[in-house]
């Protein structure tokens, strides 16, 4: 009994970190090539209003979440192409971003509001899923929850084991260094943004399908925003990322499960929890100023115009 | 061989400050989200003409259309101000949402703890707390800012997200008044504790006349003054700001201060004004569209009262369309939306020149002419 | 007669920037095994065209033949493909990778990394070149990073090597080890493009030289059988009067800047601490400080300037403590500092000129009455300093960025200068300025401390600090020499005493 309740509260944090570590993932290699996006959430929310669409509209659960990553990509695509291309402000764009995705979501997702889609199928992984505790917790879960976790070691062997991670990490360090010896950089950092789009789009399809499997306006409720400071925590590592997304899982599951407990809480209060969590969080990493330093793409946000 | 890469499009530094872009760039903008506009609503199936009548000119075309116009653009007007003020210093407090909820909230526990008293000092004082509390709510990014270097965009937005809650568990709780039928909702604000309405037959307060002040004060500051200079070379050059010994977290703290309090100032107005009460939802966003304002104004006040009023008439006209056609009230999140990106791209012709593929060789001639 | 066709020829080459027309028809040919300069003084367009010739930049008009044959080099990946490869001025290296990462992301064949490291271990022994292909590149000095950027480039194979100006980050016996390996390199078949302005160097070390002014080609000489002095006309196009410094044993007067023991960390996670620096400065003396980039000098300014405190006892103004005095304090005391970043630090590109007096000249001028900016005395303030200082510019109302590196830098000094400062420091005060615009500095400098000021320049350019210094010192890891007097200096010694030895100084004092 008390290993089955175990097992599920783990399970329950994993799949409450899932879209949280799909987007942070996604703007860890956009911001590693010295991009900062901050229209994680308008994107979550535009993929996540696709997924739903595509899947009720009979494009099955997997045609939803390819929706999802070619509509989150879609929204990176114009952020791309007002950052780099018009070198526009980078703070300002994503917050436009994200405004945007929030009302065009809205508007797309208003026929959708109130129905619902089969919740994304489980995958038992043999005999591991039959172990007691750690079966339920970790090998009975979606295919999503697996993958981010593929995502995130594919993520961590590019950047730190492949030429190509080396060249797109080189980018966020100085675009003009990386210009200078003949790499295209906007290129480069166009497919890095596309890339964030995408995993921010799954992560929000993973919200409409999987998580609660149906459309409401506004149903990130701010993970995008908890997305990008999980990367700052991360000190853009992906393993770190993954960590803090399970933590922040963990935090979200906690407080509904002491909501569940009927302990004389008032829900408002614990529904706090994660938000500040997430200013302590930050607060800790970033009073050293030193290791942020020296962790930060440095040049992150900064615009880049090849002239010479 | 490799060939010759000419890109189609490349961005040109300008020598000088297009003073002409300047101004056009917005009215660029504007025009390009009519456009974009037309074709949202041609996609959504309804006649391009007839929306636009409905969202823009329908709206004000009566007098009580003009003064919900004002009672509109009155809070996003103000906190658009104090944004801009940080936007300038490269403060991105982008929590105004929840400063103006804790300005309303605790502005509206003085309004209700003196509901039964009357006297002229119960105004200021609750609009005090207001300026206060929304202070102290921009106050915690300032703190952590300047104290242990932490991010003030994402400090200030899920502080937002706290300040709602707070609001819901207050007016759910101690704040719910019993005879409303369980309704989430606080006591209505008797009349010593509400604004006074100006105009008869409108809505409109003495906090536009207030916001018009205000705009005056911040122009000063803006144009004439030596802590706007200062926030300004801190914005566009933080280095310079360092080397002429403009003291860094005192701008950060007052910027904060000034947006934080301008939006505390805004909530308590609505919850002292239009609304008159204290219920869970107070604002429609207007803290995070006064971001749209402030850019869209150019961070200057007098360009932020004309933008102000602007993206109002998309709250009205987004109503208006939902009411006349039917519409999903999410249009204007979308308008404004498309309105910020539009002017965003059209800021690029301040400082640039776009260059087309071909058109490289009018440089040539040009540089030989202006150097014989 | 059938000449080989040389090994590279640009004919008619021409490029334009907004405004101003960098390269106007430029011819250069280069020979197999020759070192060859492109001479120039700063905005003549040497950096143009070597970017051109690299594919960074492409050209409006022009021909380019890589022996004999037409080609478009349209990307340096290109350019390396013909074999053609380029050091810079300004390092292409990423402080946090290692030397290996730098040189592998740098070369196009796609050998594995560990494959790589090994190379540069290889080559940098045989052109004696040292290197460690596992350190990172923040933890070298420059001199060992300039020694990454060739060997990358002697990995491909190259029949040209262009070098950007690769003497003015290295001591004078680090460019005389350079040129060894250059001549080598030569000997071997090499093709060298050597850009400089420094006209002995040329003399010593080209066969050929190919001289740009204002853009255009305007001789090529053989540098041996010039003077410097005929070099120099070619260059500048006409004779004008450099400044000029008398000893003048009277005028030094009372101490105006001491440093005592200045010790403090770097803000910066990849900058070099400051170890007991100890320097003054009397009034009317101008005090010269050497030394190769990255060894503290940031640091030194940020520490006078007032960016970072420091603790009492370190730092004296005139006899009075300004250690935990702040930028604008310590200005209206009257210490003026000039850092060597002029868009961004010491001026804002984006603001007018007279918004920029107002930077710093706030309280000198009296620019602010009430709070409020007093526009029309700061306009006022800064036609002053545009017509004193022959700043061309479009008046007050012109914005910075749109001047010239010298124009904006002359009106920077005269800024600083016009408030009449007790102290006066600057960093590489004509680093990237024309010859004109440096002498007219210089003079300006001159006459400050003629007037009772005290003096300190810090600069890489040896030839400066010698025209300028009544004492020179120098600056290494962060801590500074003991000053020796102009007339006992050489080039030489100051060139020990900017790797370390500062026992060679001692000795004179």
């Amino acid at each position: 009994m008390f290993l089955d309740t175990t097992g599920a509260i783990i399970a329950a944090t994993i799949i409450a970190a899932t879209p949280l570590l799909l987007a942070a993932i996604g703007e860890l290699v956009t911001e590693k090539s010295g991009v900062l996006n901050l229209g994680v959430e308008g994107m979550m929310l535009v993929g996540a209003v696709a997924g739903f669409a595509v899947d009720s509209a009979g494009g099955g659960a997997f045609g939803g979440l390819i929706a999802a990553m070619l509509a989150g990509a879609a929204m990176a695509a114009l952020f791309g192409f007002l950052t780099l291309f018009l070198l526009t402000n980078q703070v300002a764009t994503g917050l436009a971003l994200t405004m945007f995705g929030t009302g065009l979501s809205a508007l797309a997702g208003q026929g959708f509001v109130g129905t619902t889609v089969p919740r994304l199928g489980k995958i038992d992984i043999p005999l591991l899923s039959q172990i007691p505790l750690l079966g339920p917790a970790f090998f009975s879960h979606d295919a999503l929850v697996y993958g981010s976790v593929l995502i995130t070691a594919a993520v961590w062997y590019f950047l730190y084991r492949t030429r190509g991670g080396l060249i797109l990490r080189a980018m966020g360090e100085s675009a003009d260094v990386a210009h200078a010896i003949g790499y295209p950089v906007i290129g480069i950092r166009f497919a890095a943004v596309l890339f964030g789009g995408a995993m921010a789009g799954l992560g929000g399809a993973y919200l409409s399908l999987a998580y609660t499997p149906l459309w409401a306006e506004n149903m990130t409720a701010g993970r995008g925003w908890v997305a990008l400071a999980l990367v700052v925590f991360a000190t853009w590592r992906p393993w770190r990322a993954m960590l803090g997304a399970y933590i922040f899982g963990g935090v979200t599951i906690a407080q509904l499960h002491v909501q569940g407990m009927g302990v004389s809480i008032p829900p408002q209060l614990l529904s706090m929890l994660p938000y500040a969590a997430t200013i302590v969080v930050l607060v800790i990493i970033s009073r050293d100023a030193t290791r942020v330093k020296l962790n930060a793409p440095a040049a992150l946000g900064k615009p880049f115009l090849p002239t010479a | 061989m490799s060939h010759k890469k000419v890109p189609l499009l490349r961005l040109e530094p300008r020598a000088e400050t297009a003073r002409v872009m300047v101004y056009a760039a917005p009215l660029i903008a504007v025009v390009l989200t009519l456009i974009g506009g037309s074709v949202l609503f041609a996609l959504m199936g309804f006649a391009p003409h007839v929306a636009l009548y409905n969202f823009f000119i329908a709206p004000i075309s009566d007098t009580y259309g003009l003064s919900e116009l004002a009672v509109k653009a009155t809070p996003l007007v103000l906190i658009a101000i104090g944004l801009s003020l940080g936007f300038r210093a490269n403060v991105w407090n982008i929590g105004a949402e929840g400063q103006l909820t804790i300005g309303a909230l605790f502005g509206g526990m003085v309004a209700l703890a003196l509901n039964d008293l009357t006297g002229w000092y119960i105004l200021p004082l609750e609009i005090i707390a207001g300026v206060l509390a929304g202070m102290a709510w921009a106050a915690i990014p300032a703190f952590l800012r300047t104290r242990f270097n932490t991010n003030e965009i994402l400090v200030s937005l899920m502080l937002t997200y706290i300040a709602q809650l707070l609001l819901n568990l207050l007016v759910h709780g101690v704040l719910r008044d019993p005879a409303a039928l369980g309704f989430p909702q606080s006591k209505a604000f008797s009349d010593s504790t509400l604004l006074p309405t100006i105009l008869d037959g409108t809505r409109v307060t003495s906090s536009t006349i207030i916001t018009l002040l205000i705009v005056g004060i911040a122009w000063v500051v803006v144009a004439k003054s030596f802590v706007g200079f200062q926030i300004r070379v801190a914005g566009l050059a933080p280095a310079a700001a360092r080397y002429a010994g403009f003291r860094q977290p005192r701008l950060v703290w007052m910027t904060l201060l000034a947006g934080g309090g301008l939006a505390g100032l805004a909530g308590i107005f609505e919850v002292a004004g239009p609304i008159g009460q204290l219920q869970p939802t107070i604002s429609p966003g207007y803290g995070f569209t006064a971001i749209i304002v402030a850019f869209l104004g150019r961070l200057h006040p007098l360009g932020i009262l004309l933008a102000g009023l602007l993206v109002a008439l998309s709250y009205l006209g987004g109503e208006a369309v939902q009411i006349n056609m039917g519409m999903p009230l999410a249009v204007t999140g979308v308008f404004q939306g498309m309105l910020l990106f539009f002017l965003l791209a059209c800021d690029v012709l301040v400082s640039y020149r776009i260059r087309w593929r071909g058109t490289g060789q009018g440089a040539v001639t040009g540089a030989r002419a202006a150097k014989g | 007669m059938n000449l080989p066709p040389y090994r590279l020829a640009l004919k008619g080459i021409t490029k334009s920037f907004p405004g101003v027309l960098a390269n106007d028809a430029v011819d250069l040919a280069l020979q197999a095994g020759e070192i060859h300069a492109l001479l120039g003084e700063n905005g003549a367009g040497k950096s143009t065209l070597v970017k051109i010739l690299y594919g960074v930049l492409q050209a409006d008009a022009g021909e380019i033949l890589w022996h004999g044959s037409p080609v478009e080099i349209g990307s340096p990946a290109a350019a390396r493909k013909l074999g053609i490869a380029m050091v810079f001025q300004h390092f292409s290296l990423f402080e946090t990778l290692t030397v290996a990462e730098n040189v592998w992301l740098g070369i196009d064949k796609t050998e594995p990394l560990a494959v790589v490291a090994g190379k540069v271990r290889e080559t940098s022994e045989r052109y004696g070149l040292p290197l460690d292909p596992n350190r990172h590149v923040h933890e070298l000095s420059v001199g060992e990073r300039q020694r990454i950027e060739i060997v990358r480039c002697l990995l491909q194979n190259p029949e040209l090597l262009v070098m950007d100006e690769p003497t003015s980050v290295l001591t004078p016996q680090e460019a005389d080890r350079l040129f060894e390996t250059l001549r080598r390199l030569a000997a071997e078949g090499m093709t060298i493009l050597y850009i400089s302005h420094k006209l002995d160097e040329i003399r010593a070390l080209c066969g050929k030289a190919t001289i740009l002014r204002g853009g255009k080609r305007v001789a090529e000489a053989v540098p041996a059988e010039e003077s410097s002095r005929s070099l120099a006309r070619l260059m500048i196009g006409q004779d004008f009067a450099e400044a000029e410094r008398k000893p003048d044993e009277g005028r030094i007067g009372a101490k105006r800047l001491t440093v005592g023991g200045l010790t403090i960390a770097s803000t910066s996670p990849f900058g070099t601490p400051l170890d007991k620096v100890s320097f003054e400065i009397r009034g009317g003396e101008i005090l010269g400080m050497a030394g190769v980039a990255g060894n503290g000098q940031a640091e030194l300014i940020s520490a006078l300037i007032g960016e970072e405190k420091v603790p009492v006892g370190m730092l004296a103004l005139d006899g009075t403590d300004i250690g935990d005095k702040g930028p604008a304090e310590r200005r209206s005391l009257g210490l003026a500092v000039v850092p060597e970043e002029r868009q961004g630090r010491s001026a804002v590109p984006e603001l007018t000129l007279a918004e920029n007096a107002l930077l710093t000249g706030h309280q000198r001028f009296s620019l602010v009455r009430h709070g409020l900016v007093q526009a029309a005395d700061a306009a006022r303030r800064a036609g002053e300093i545009i017509s004193r200082f022959a700043v061309k510019a479009n008046g007050p109302q012109a914005e910075a960025r749109g001047l010239s590196g010298g124009n904006l830098q002359k009106f920077i000094i005269g800024r600083e200068i016009g408030q009449a400062p007790g102290v006066f420091v600057a960093s590489a005060p004509t680093w990237g300025v024309d010859a004109g615009a440096a002498a007219a500095i210089h003079q300006a400098i001159i006459d400050l401390a003629a007037t009772g000021a005290a003096v300190l320049i810090i600069s890489q350019d040896l030839d400066e600090l010698m025209v300028m210094s009544d004492r020179i010192c120098a600056i290494c890891a962060g801590r500074v020499s003991p000053a020796i007097d102009r007339a006992e200096a050489t080039t030489e010694r100051i060139g020990l005493m900017m790797g370390g030895s500062f026992t060679v100084a001692g000795e004179a004092a």
